[in-house]
């Protein structure tokens, strides 16, 4: 009797097991024939000359000499390389300072709340390239911005910080990072709206309970930013910063997604551009993985 | 209720219970009056910052030359005119636009999602093995950049066959490019744009449900797909409804996909990407000129900016409808790692 349980037991896990793998079917097959077909092809294409027939594609092995021509012979792909993964690594800190700082500030309770999460969600929707692409494609607006640009500076206030913080002449270099960062706030503002409510969700699970036993203990507010706050969203931390990453690469409108899509469409070089692209999907992979070990490591778990 | 409390307390009585907590309480005031006054400025700052452009879009779009060219004239128009839109309505083809972005955009991201739903409500809930690994490879769909495979694909696409049957039997590949179906085909198969996240988004949610429901529904003798559908399903509705949202909302803005396997077509996406080098052409042809105009950088801007409002107006008005729903669900799948 109790043989025919087990046995029958075994029976169901076995069929919800089947079932399962129904259910994530259409995935396996579409990431098999659409994802690794094409990664597996790219990769062997990155290794070969590529030419474009009618009606057929040659491609013929020439190892590594793709990748040779990306690092050594193309006068810009290193340096966009670099400045690519530097950027990368400068923005995502910026957006997760600034998504954390808003989401601190939206935690609180006034008046129409829910308006300016709305406006910092906005984004969201617009953003995805099209306002952002079509702007600065254009040569036209590019001439025009710099006439802006070029007549409006001497009035600038940040401008005679930046001259006052650059004649004290320790770290120019990190001051230049972070004039950068402020120039570009909009960007950073635009790119963030997700990351806001992510931690904003996070941040409303935590007991409001903890705060108030820890004021009456005579911990400041600030004490508990870093003693509370920060210890139970950590784990939120990391799976906003690998979204943050994941999204910046993704942007086609980064100098390096636009080089490698020049070379495909431009230049037609195929394999080139299969180069590039792994290239860059592999130090993107290293990054986050990089990253995401450091930061977990440091994550707290509550339960 | 204490807050009430206290903001209907007279003026004298304030004083007094002043002077009984030393001092505390006005000083209390006066910090909660100011944080909330930094706090009003920081925030309008910011929101300002990201409303700006539309804002500006908005007013340059209404200017007539004359006022772009006007120094005195910043942000409101002496004169409202609309000659701007008609002339980027017409010259984006904007109808034709509109009706093919909003079908295909509407089909994508309902295989998109209704695929999505599948596929995380299987991770949710079932155990089979090499699940964790199966897991990872959604991660890797979310991590690789689309350009890594986009050259493959689009070789894939264009000579697209099943296993060698099709040139066995007439010698020659099919092209699938410029034909709608690769994209449907990547959608079905989970692998679209930003697939890999409603799958996450999905399977968080899930994961929140309790499974006392289902269990009891297996009990009565429903099998796991009538569970599903019967069950699960209708608990699911706000992830389904924000994911068809986003799906729905990122399709129409997307200009990589849509520019490689959705190309001979007319999509607003599309064609705004090309609108400032188009619009000189089209308005010499509708002036019967034959030759492209050169217009000014103005009033390239001007035109620009229509045609990205146009764009994005319909998308504005479903965000004032359903604010709620992209929002509230990304909180409510209480996402973690």
């Amino acid at each position: 009797m109790a043989k025919l349980k087990r046995k029958k037991y075994v029976g169901l896990q076995k069929r919800k097991a089947v079932s399962g793998y129904l259910f994530i079917s259409p995935f396996i097959i579409g990431f098999l024939v659409f994802m690794i077909k094409p990664l597996i092809q790219s990769l062997y294409m990155s290794f070969c000359e590529v030419t474009v027939g009618a009606g057929q594609f040659e491609q013929a092995w020439i190892g590594w000499k793709n990748y040779y021509f990306a690092f050594r012979q193309d006068a810009s792909f290193p340096q966009l390389l670099t400045e690519g993964a530097l950027n990368m690594f400068v923005y995502t800190l910026a957006i997760m300072v600034f998504s954390f700082f808003v989401a601190l500030i939206l935690n609180q309770k006034f008046h129409g709340r829910a308006l300016v999460r709305a406006i910092f969600f906005l984004p969201v929707i617009l953003s995805s390239g099209v306002m952002l692409g079509v702007e600065t494609d254009n040569a036209v607006m590019d001439s025009m911005q710099a006439a802006i640009q070029a007549s409006t500076s001497n009035v600038s206030i940040t401008e005679t910080i930046q001259v006052v913080l650059r004649t004290a002449g320790v770290g120019v270099r990190a001051f230049e990072t972070v004039f950068e960062i402020i120039d570009n706030i909009y960007d950073v503002a635009i790119a963030s709206g997700i990351q806001i409510i992510i931690f904003l969700s996070g941040l409303q699970t935590i007991p409001s309970s903890m705060y108030e036993a820890a004021q009456i203990e005579g911990c400041t507010a600030w004490e508990s930013l870093w003693k509370i706050t920060f210890p139970m969203i950590s784990s939120i931390f990391l799976v906003n910063w690998f979204y943050t990453v994941v999204d910046y690469c993704m942007r086609s409108d980064s100098a390096i997604m636009k080089k490698i899509q020049g070379v495909m469409i431009l230049q037609l070089n195929y394999g080139l551009t299969a180069a590039m692209s792994w290239i860059y999907f592999v130090v993107v992979l290293a990054f986050v993985g990089i990253t995401s070990a450091l930061i977990s490591r440091g994550v707290y778990y509550y339960e | 209720m204490s807050k009430s409390k206290a903001a209907k307390m007279s003026w004298s009585e304030f004083r007094v219970r002043n002077k009984n907590s030393g001092g505390y309480l006005l000083r209390r005031k006066l910090m909660d009056v100011g944080v909330s006054f930094a706090r009003f400025i920081l925030l309008f700052g910011m929101c300002f910052m990201i409303l700006q452009p539309i804002l500006e879009k908005i007013s340059v779009s209404l200017m007539s030359l004359d006022d772009v060219y006007n120094p005195v004239v910043i942000s409101i128009p002496t004169r409202v005119i609309t000659d701007n839109y008609v002339t980027a309505f017409g010259g984006m083809r904007y109808s034709q636009g509109f009706v093919n972005t909003l079908i295909i955009s509407i089909t994508v991201a309902i295989v998109q999602v209704a695929m999505c739903t599948l596929v995380g409500y299987g991770f949710a809930r079932f155990e089979f093995p090499f699940k964790k690994f199966w897991f990872a490879c959604v991660m890797v769909v979310i991590l690789v950049p689309p350009q890594t495979i986009s050259t493959s694909l689009f070789l894939h696409f264009r000579f697209f066959d099943i296993l060698g049957i099709h040139k066995l039997l007439t010698g020659e590949t099919i092209n699938l490019r410029n034909s709608v179906l690769p994209y449907f085909l990547m959608s079905l198969g989970c692998t679209g744009l930003k697939n890999g996240l409603y799958i996450f988004l999905i399977r968080q949610f899930f994961r929140n449900i309790p499974g006392d429901l289902e269990e009891a529904a297996y009990v009565d003798g429903l099998g796991t797909f009538k569970t599903f559908v019967r069950i699960m399903l209708p608990e699911a509705k706000p992830i389904i409804t924000s994911c068809f949202l986003f799906a729905f909302v990122w399709q129409w803005t997307d200009v990589f996909y849509t520019r490689m396997f959705l190309g001979g077509k007319i999509f607003l996406s599309t064609s705004l990407s090309g609108f400032a080098d188009g619009i000189g052409s089209y308005l010499g042809n509708a002036m019967g000129l034959g030759a492209p105009i050169q217009l000014s950088p103005a009033q390239t801007n001007q035109l620009l900016s229509t045609a990205i409002l146009l764009v994005i107006a319909p998308l504005i008005v479903l965000y004032l409808f359903a604010q709620r729903a992209f929002v509230e669900s990304i909180s409510s799948t209480g996402i973690k790692m």
